[in-house]
């Protein structure tokens, strides 16, 4: 018989606070509809191939993919509200996109620049002529932005100082007069960026400010990343000309705001990495013939495919929860955030593993494509935040404290 | 249609005719029954009102807070779980009219004569014999097995084969079976726990009338395919919260007791809970999929992934005790009323959840069907398709 597979209620004694209201984990019509406008681009633009081969080429990011994907489906607005130029859409919306773009580790500069940029500069005040500019330029996809931090960095890690695994606002210092100097290694799409949003301790504490890439004084050092769909670079600042966007614990709380929507949103482009490992490794397996047999038909790898099958449908509602918390603004979204990350990050690491495996020798080589979707897993899982760091915050959220 | 506000004031005027504080808890679940308000989804006059399933929360929020009586839904879950599904949809209208309300109230529970010595995960073997007499009723006679509530059951849902010369698929019918019929021999089968959910039955001469046949003669195994669904998918239309159940014990455990803590123990404590949450999210929206009339595949991992969960979990909490895991509350031979996952203790649960990948389909075989139905993988080579179920070897 079916046991009662949870039980009952549950007794608390220092409860973990209730996801309330009721998140829609569903997708709805109009996100559908995006996503096949997103998908059908892709499939013309972006196939595996066509990544690989623009990889070996001197320009990694594709300029006319992520101009149609910007402009003309008006990806790059989703965040922003429509009277400051943008689509006026929402966490979920954008969660689609990053999907799709998972699935075929587009290399184009969404999760920084739509993403992590647009919700810093939300988290400033939108009534600041800059600021305003500024996010209508990022929503319009004609400039890309990135937010100065190392992609590593957690929500919650960006402290004052400088701190292990993350820099804050420590690492750059900015004079009275806007004049930023210091360092920030391993910036995500730091090369592609026109504008890079930076976070410093000014003269009176922690401030954010603007800085033109191409200004005097910045210096971008690209280098080989394990990843070659999500380039990374060093950013040197040398007396280089910020504007201020915000200061003390408004900066603060923008910065940690775009932090905590990126990483939320990275679980979305964590599952469209799982999903394509599972739908090819599904696909090759049941053609490829060894022992009379497709090789998909032995229980041994049955097993392994339907077990990832499990883990993909789960991370698909953990994902769905962080996209719904973060676009209606729950209370529970920090919550919702760490466990999307602390479970989709291993799930799109295991799924392109077993893919890799599954696929036998020809998993191996260059010209396959599983090799490009396990360094995106393998350098997501690090990005915004170790599942270990995660867990380590849910420790605090929801009551679980330390020995 | 009916909609929340209707259900609402329908909820309420059942309490106000029926006060929850002054009316006896059967006398209740009939009035609940006869207004429709037992399971909103299922058709009027037996028991529902043919709302949309999401729907049954409202009811249940409002009848929770007034404090009414509940059918214990744990004790007669083989019942609501797998009987009335099976019914509902293969059931002549008189089935339907006799067997539904007392199910539904508790007052007849169930149980499911499917597994047998021989038949286990490849349950389409089965050899309990159903044999058509001149009046053109049954006369049944075999041995099941692991028969939970069986030694409490009023009917059980039965699996008889009914011609051994077709493919053991086809041969197959599908009967209700009176557990108070003089060839129904009940006896406990002990396990692992100390107690007796489960029993062996012993049908010998069993008579059953042509009229507590469900579904055609040989379409049997097509029958028992909605049941084995509704078993694997019986998640209900529960919200579970955050916390809910067996994780909830353990990390009550976890506040309660610092001096137990170890670094270790808590770096996979947050694991499980983070992997107890993806669960319990991937149940919503498998609810939400439901209530919207779109179904997803998610329902068929959904055993899957809480069997692991509450083995895990179990296991750590046995652990994280210390001294206290070494002791077990009680090893008395109990015939229980359900399955209880938070009221005994650690050790009990540990050993209990070892059935979740067994009882209701092995975990190994939830995969094949994952894998072949879901993922659409080639299907394991197959030797007794064709063979006439006489001529199997056994
Ligand atoms: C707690 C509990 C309650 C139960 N309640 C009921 C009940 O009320 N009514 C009822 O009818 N039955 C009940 N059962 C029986 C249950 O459905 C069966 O035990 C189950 O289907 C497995 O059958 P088996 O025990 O014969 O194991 P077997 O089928 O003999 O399996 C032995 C092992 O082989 C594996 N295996 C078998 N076939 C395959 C395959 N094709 N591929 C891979 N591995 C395979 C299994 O996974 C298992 O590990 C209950 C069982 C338990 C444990």
């Amino acid at each position: 018989m079916t046991a009662p597979m949870t039980g009952g209620t549950p007794r608390r004694s220092a409860p973990a606070p209730a996801p309330d209201p009721e998140p829609d984990l569903l997708y709805s019509d109009h996100e559908e509809a995006l996503r096949d406008a997103v998908r059908s681009l892709l499939a013309d633009r972006s196939d595996p191939a066509t990544v690989l081969a623009r990889l070996e080429s001197d320009a990694p990011y594709d300029a006319r993919l992520w101009r149609s994907l910007a402009t003309d489906i008006g990806g790059a607005g989703l965040l922003v509200p429509e009277k400051l130029g943008g689509q006026g859409a929402s966490a979920r919306e954008a969660a689609v996109v990053l999907e799709e773009l998972g699935r075929c580790v587009a290399p184009v500069p969404y999760l920084t620049s739509a993403v992590v940029a647009v919700a810093a500069l939300l988290g400033c005040d939108v009534a600041e002529p800059e600021v305003a500019a500024l996010l209508g330029a990022l929503a319009g996809g004609g400039t890309v932005g990135v937010l100065a931090l190392p992609l590593a960095t957690a929500p919650g890690a960006a402290a004052d100082g400088p701190v292990a695994g993350g820099t804050g606002f420590g690492s750059v210092r900015a004079a009275g007069d806007g004049a930023l100097v210091g360092r920030v290694t391993s910036v995500a799409d730091a090369a592609a960026a026109e504008t890079l949003l930076v976070p410093a301790q000014g003269p009176d504490g922690p401030a954010l400010y603007a800085v033109d890439a191409a200004a005097d004084g910045v210096r971008t050092d690209p280098f080989i990343p394990l990843d070659l769909t999500r380039p990374l670079g060093h950013l040197t600042f040398d007396g280089a000309p910020g504007r201020l966007l915000a200061t003390g614990g408004r900066a603060r709380a923008a910065v940690e705001r775009a932090l905590l929507t990126g990483a939320g949103l990275l679980a979305s482009e964590q599952l469209g990495v799982a999903e394509w490992c599972l739908a090819e490794t599904v696909r090759h397996t049941s053609e490829r013939t060894q022992f009379g047999r497709p090789v998909g038909s032995f229980q041994a790898l049955k097993h392994r495919m339907a077990a990832l099958w499990l883990d993909v449908a789960s991370a698909r509602a953990a994902a769905r929860n962080a996209a719904d918390a973060l676009a209606t603004e729950s209370p529970d979204t920090a919550v919702a955030v760490a466990v999307a990350q602390a479970y989709c990050a291993p799930v799109a690491v295991r799924a392109a593993e077993e893919c890799l495996q599954l696929h036998g020798g020809i998993g191996m080589t260059w010209e396959h494509p599983a090799h490009l979707f396990l360094k995106r897993a393998k350098s997501d899982e690090l990005a915004l935040g170790t599942p270990g760091r995660h867990r380590e915050a849910l420790a605090d959220l929801v009551a679980l404290a330390a020995p | 249609m009916t909609d929340a506000a209707d259900l609402r004031r329908r909820t309420a005027e059942l309490l106000a005719a029926h006060p929850a504080a002054d009316t006896g808890p059967l006398d209740f679940l009939r009035a609940r029954f006869d207004a429709g308000l037992a399971w909103v989804h299922f058709p009027e006059g037996l028991g529902g009102l043919d709302a949309p399933r999401a729907l049954q929360a409202v009811v249940d929020e409002e009848l929770a807070a007034a404090g009414a009586p509940d059918n214990d839904p744990r004790r007669i879950g083989i019942g609501l779980g797998m009987a009335a599904p099976t019914i509902l949809r293969y059931g002549t209208e008189e089935q339907k009219r006799r067997f539904l309300r007392p199910l539904w109230t508790g007052e007849e529970v169930w149980c499911q004569l499917f597994s047998e010595p021989g038949a286990g995960s490849d349950l389409a073997a089965l050899a309990t014999r159903a044999v058509r007499d001149a009046a053109g009723n049954w006369v049944v006679d075999g041995q099941k097995v692991w028969t939970s509530s069986a030694h409490q059951a009023r009917w059980a849902i039965l699996i008889a084969r009914t011609d051994p010369g077709l493919p053991k698929h086809r041969g197959i019918t599908y009967f209700v079976c009176d557990m108070t019929d003089p060839g129904v021999e009940v006896r406990p089968l002990r396990q692992i726990t100390g107690e007796a959910e489960f029993n062996e039955v012993f049908l010998t001469g069993v008579a059953i009338p042509d009229a507590h046949r469900v579904g055609e003669v040989g379409e049997g195994w097509r029958v028992a395919q909605t049941t084995l669904m509704n078993e694997r998918v019986a998640i209900g239309g529960a919200r579970i919260p955050r916390e809910g159940g067996m994780i909830g014990v353990a990390a009550e455990n976890w506040r309660a007791r610092p001096e137990l803590r170890t670094h270790d123990l808590h770096q996979r404590l947050l694991k499980l809970w983070v992997d107890a949450e993806a669960a319990r999210l991937t149940g919503e929206r498998l609810r939400q999929q439901l209530s919207q009339g779109q179904p997803g595949p998610e329902g068929s991992g959904m055993k899957l992934a809480f069997a692991r969960l509450a083995q895990e979990i179990s296991g750590w909490e046995v652990e994280f005790l210390a001294e206290g895991g070494l002791t077990y509350d009680d090893w008395t031979l109990r015939r229980p009323e359900g399955v209880d996952f938070t009221g005994r203790e650690a050790g009990y649960r540990y050993l209990r959840a070892k059935g979740n990948s067994i009882e209701g389909g092995t975990s190994e075989v939830l995969l094949n069907i994952v894998a072949e139905r879901v993922l659409g993988l080639p299907p394991e080579p197959r030797t007794d398709k064709d063979v006439a179920w006489k001529d199997l070897p056994r």
